[in-house]
């Protein structure tokens, strides 16, 4: 489980985020959806511990980020805006090293990355390097490196951004088999028709706050829309989205 | 194991796969300084052979004006090719370099010779050119040496004693050393040595640091739940790697271009075996941390690899800095020169190579020092990493 309580955070004159509250939970696929600008990338940085909140918390399985950063983490995969891979490393030595990291030792490293290779398809080019991969190839990489350490938790940034519809279609699948194995994920997007045909909620973000908090259906009743991109744009406030 | 030895294990990795980084820390990086020095030596070598061994060559145009001045010339084996040249073709020959220099004898010369005038003679050269230079001098030190043996025949003949056109007598005493004069030299090749240090280390610290941010892997390796210390130390640790390396090819390399370039015959008596070579790494080992620091904290703040390249070229000319500014105030070494690293490494190793004593004092405190401030820019550079700026 995942959990924003009164997230804010500044920087210099700029309110980024203020007052971010929401619960992803496990089992369930939430969307943090907005326009460029609103504040989503800086939500999730604070979620997985690279950005200090200003105010509020960010807990994960109930574990301050704050507070127990490395405890927190290790229940958690992060898949961050335009995740690179290392170009000169096979895909098995990309995993292994975040593995390594994660302070896992070599015997279950080993089962667990011919576990995640099997599971996303990966046998295939496991131990090629990466230079050359296609986008779906990265993007199985970047994934299988996230949850290398099995984390109850995912938090992905973006994840389909500069992705061809092949790729965005395989990463779908692959959320959703995640999802089904009981995990808590969340991620982010500006793109309505991904987040309604991937999630169980959404949490609409404009201008660094909470506009709505609900189900994809209840959200376009709610704005009394005929489809969730009205209901979005209703929700803004603003026909363009930002300001 | 540790997480900065598994972020060394893999920095250590990837780099050893990238040609880039293969070629510029294993082969060009420490290459440069042995093979430019060995160039720069031998040629010292042959010049200076040259200007010692080889007869001064001279084009005299009238010589017929001047038969006991050529005699002399001759008697002092100087190599004397007879042209007849105007002032205006004396002019362009030494301009164009077909001759290096030229003496013309004019027809006056032998009515205000006789007369006991003095008799003009001309001498054209380059004086720009530093190789003809040295003919010119060797050229008219030959005339004045003809010049005052005549003037004093002339004062006996008339009754005078030479000695009184003679009121001082200077005595050169030249205290140059054999070593004293490869100490230029040393200091152009203690550098090389400093330049392959840090050229082994310098892709490493770009590709661990503005590489990770350009292909946006950085964000990912920082939500890891990893000290960001352990994550810098494994990346300066893996560039200290490269550096003794870069340090142990090129000193290699210094050994057999000093075996093909005997520096006795330039009357130094430098020379530099396996032994110095040893002495050299123990000596230069201290240093790597500071430079690996250095570099990795500079590369630190930049966003690319190119902007990070244009930063840590800077870096590599900043050895140079303490050894230029002691070479140009010509300080003395002082003990308290041991403190400044590269300078301290420069004059440990000329003193190995001038076989001169070595305190042990001197020793710790280049060691000490250069250790010290590796320790601290490393521990700035972690703290950097702890920064939230550092998502960029």
């Amino acid at each position: 489980m995942i959990e924003a309580a009164a997230l804010s955070k500044r920087f210099g004159t700029v309110e980024a985020v203020s007052d971010v509250s929401f619960i992803a939970r496990d089992g369930e696929i939430t969307g943090l959806l907005g326009p460029n600008g609103a504040g989503k990338s800086t939500c999730l940085r604070m979620m997985y511990g690279v950005l200090a909140p200003g105010g509020g918390c960010a807990r994960i399985n109930g574990i301050d980020v704050r507070g127990e950063t490395s405890a927190a983490r290790a229940h958690l995969g992060v898949l961050p805006h335009a995740a690179g891979l290392y170009d000169n490393l096979t895909a098995r030595e990309n995993i292994d090293y975040f593995g390594a990291l994660h302070g896992m030792r070599r015997e279950r490293l080993n089962l667990r990355t011919a576990e995640l290779a099997q599971a996303l398809g990966m046998e295939s080019f496991i131990d090629r390097r990466v230079k050359g991969f296609s986008q779906g190839q990265r993007i199985k990489v970047a994934l299988a490196r996230a949850l290398v350490h099995d984390p109850g938790n995912l938090i992905l940034d973006e994840p389909t951004n500069g992705l061809d519809v092949m790729a965005i279609h395989s990463l779908r699948d692959m959320l959703r088999a995640l999802k089904a194995e009981g995990r808590c994920i969340l991620f982010s997007s500006h793109v309505m028709q991904e987040v309604a045909a991937l999630c169980d909620r959404v949490v609409i973000i404009g201008h660094g706050r909470v506009l709505a908090d609900d189900t994809p259906e209840a959200i376009r009743e709610q704005s009394g829309a005929q489809s969730l991109e009205e209901a979005f744009l209703h929700v803004l406030g603003t026909p363009t989205g930002v300001g | 194991m540790p997480a900065f030895l598994t972020v060394f294990a893999k920095e250590f990795l990837e780099n050893l796969r990238d040609r880039r980084t293969l070629l510029s820390a294993l082969l060009f990086g420490p290459l440069f300084g042995p093979i430019l020095f060995g160039a720069m030596v031998s040629r010292m070598l042959n010049q200076s052979v040259a200007e010692s061994d080889e007869p001064l060559r001279l084009t005299v145009s009238g010589r017929e004006h001047a038969p006991g001045l050529i005699r002399y010339l001759e008697s002092r084996r100087v190599q004397l090719k007879f042209e007849s040249l105007s002032e205006h073709a004396a002019r362009d020959a030494v301009r164009a370099g077909t001759a290096q220099v030229i003496l013309i004898v004019p027809e006056e010369y032998g009515a205000r010779f006789t007369a006991a005038l003095p008799a003009p003679v001309l001498l054209f050269a380059d004086s720009a050119d530093s190789q003809t230079r040295k003919s010119a001098d060797r050229a008219r030190l030959l005339l004045a040496g003809y010049g005052s043996g005549i003037a004093q025949l002339r004062l006996q003949v008339r009754g005078v004693s030479p000695l009184l056109a003679m009121p001082v007598a200077v005595n050169d005493i030249d205290v140059a050393t054999p070593t004293g004069r490869a100490v230029v030299v040393l200091g152009f090749m203690t550098y090389f040595v400093l330049f392959a240090v840090l050229m082994g280390g310098l892709y490493l610290a770009i590709d661990s640091t503005a590489g990770e941010r350009e292909r946006r892997s950085l964000e990912a390796l920082l939500s890891l739940p990893v000290a960001r210390g352990s994550l810098v130390g494994g990346k300066i640790l893996a560039t200290c790697s490269y550096m003794c390396a870069s340090l142990a090819i090129s000193l290699t390399a210094f050994v057999f271009v000093f075996r093909f370039v005997s520096l006795e015959r330039l009357g130094m008596s430098a020379n530099l075996g396996v032994g110095t070579a040893l002495k050299f790494f123990a000596i230069c080992l201290p240093f790597v941390p500071l430079g690996a620091a250095l570099m990795t904290f500079v590369a630190s703040f930049t966003r690319s690899y190119r902007e990070a390249q244009t930063y840590l070229t800077t870096v590599l000319l900043v050895p140079t800095l303490p050894i230029a500014f002691a070479s140009i105030y010509s300080l003395k070494t002082r003990s308290s020169m041991m403190f400044i690293p590269s300078l301290s490494q420069h004059l440990l190793m000329t003193s190995v190579l001038k076989e001169e004593p070595i305190a042990v004092f001197d020793v710790l405190a280049s060691a000490g020092s250069s250790l010290a401030l590796g320790l601290v820019l490393m521990l700035v550079t972690a703290r950097h990493w702890r920064r939230e700026t550092m998502l960029g």
